[in-house]
């Protein structure tokens, strides 16, 4: 979706303020915030796709005004409703009105902390060979997707090269929205600042993401 | 946004976020899905074990051994598996080494992906609107915010965390550290160096 999230390039938020000596967390809560999430998502009460998408969809004045674990928080709490693990009236109670919902994973108890100390594998078995090899041009298509992607907006419409293969991955796309994993290939494209940004911008620079096959369409050679 | 900002602004509505994070613990606790002891195991490991020292020891052993700098290179989950006392990364590292002619920096516009396991929780700045939006765009404005300069020439290659690829970067070792032992050595090493706004410390200055 076009979200306010989705920052890459816009102007005006000002200077970047590093914090000298940053604590891990500025307040216990958000510590609680970060552990429920972890915890639910191993759990099974949803994927990461998921959870991104969550935040993506709090109204946009509320994001920007948002701390990064106040988002953690009302994201996690709009999905848990959402996908039926606890209701409204148990929020409004502060207490649970309501009979659990069967967790895939079940409980998350302390035998399953080192499961999440352990990152997720994203790599599937591809269904068909990869469209595209290092060093092939590819444009982002100028594709605007009302739910979840993580095609960027600055880079829709604009020309790359391919630099790297990195296997076939769960699809974030259809797994935020519960449609399946849909493996896909994906690849590191490089694009340089000055397609990006035009003419008068730096020209020493060069921005990668990791794109989906489905993001990309190859560009005739020249 | 500055940090001062928010917190003024906040106030009220910190507070009122602190009871109903609490409300949605017990919510979860009753309901039967967490075990409270386990959400303190977890902010625990996140405040004492996944830090920074992770990445650096990383970094401090790809300095001293080209072998593993050759394989990190290649492979950087497979070499940092064969470490063993740094925590798991998974299938999707990947390692990016500055040179002279080179400078990387990572970025996550679209939210806030951060090699977790190799450097910890991100900083607020890394999270926030200020660095997510400008880091694609004006990489040396962003440096500049860090005090960093970079020769003119340098190419700047910023790296944009749209998948579950992580990237760490490998700095360049510090002159004058000949001989240094790899423990030595990951004491240089700075959170920013691995995201590429910084650079490690000097011996100097260490």
């Amino acid at each position: 979706m076009n979200g306010v999230h989705d920052m890459g390039g816009m102007d005006g938020f000002g200077k970047v303020e590093p914090e000298p000596n940053e604590p891990v967390f500025h307040h216990d809560w958000e510590g609680r915030v970060m552990a429920m999430m972890r915890a639910m998502g191993a759990a099974g009460a949803f994927n990461i796709d998921t959870m991104r998408y969550h935040f993506e969809i709090l109204p946009p004045n509320f994001y920007l005004a948002c701390t990064y674990y106040q988002k953690w928080f009302h994201g996690l709490e709009d999905m848990l409703i959402d996908k039926g693990f606890i209701s409204a009236s148990d929020v409004s109670a502060g207490h649970s009105e309501s009979p659990p919902k069967p967790l895939r994973r079940g409980k998350f108890t302390l035998n399953d902390i080192e499961r999440i100390m352990v990152r997720g594998t994203f790599g599937r078995e591809p269904s068909a060979p990869a469209r595209f090899k290092p060093g092939d041009r590819v444009r982002a298509r100028n594709m605007h997707p009302a739910t979840h992607t993580r095609l960027p907006r600055y880079v829709r419409g604009h020309v790359g090269v391919v630099e790297r293969n990195l296997g076939c991955n769960v699809f974030p796309d259809s797994a935020a929205m519960d449609a399946g994993e849909n493996p896909q290939w994906l690849y590191t494209v490089v694009f340089d600042g000055v397609e990006l940004w035009g003419p008068d911008s730096d020209p020493t620079v060069k921005v990668s993401i990791d794109a989906f096959e489905p993001y990309l369409e190859l560009v005739p050679p020249i | 946004m500055t940090e001062h900002h928010q917190h003024h602004h906040d106030h009220s509505e910190l507070s009122e976020t602190e009871l109903r994070v609490r409300a949605l613990e017990t919510i979860l606790t009753e309901k039967g899905y967490v075990e409270p002891a386990a959400l303190d195991a977890i902010v625990q490991a996140y405040e004492t074990k996944i830090g920074p020292h992770n990445g650096a020891r990383v970094v401090a052993k790809a300095w001293c051994d080209p072998a593993f700098k050759q394989l990190l290179l290649e492979d950087a989950s497979k070499a940092v598996g064969t470490l063993g006392h740094v925590s798991r990364v998974g299938d999707h590292l990947v390692a990016v080494e500055n040179t002279p002619q080179r400078h990387n920096m990572v970025v996550c516009t679209l939210c806030s992906c951060y090699p977790w396991e190799m450097l910890g929780l991100p900083p607020v700045w890394y999270k926030a609107a200020p660095y997510r939006s400008r880091a694609v765009k004006d990489p040396r404005g962003v440096l500049a915010d860090f005090g960093v300069t970079l020769p003119k020439e340098t190419e700047i290659r910023v790296w944009d965390s749209t998948a579950e690829t992580r990237f760490l970067v490998l700095p360049m070792r510090p002159q004058g550290t000949d001989g240094w032992s790899e423990q030595k050595l990951a004491e240089l090493v700075t959170r920013d160096s691995m995201i590429g706004t910084g650079f490690p410390k000097t011996p100097g200055a260490a």
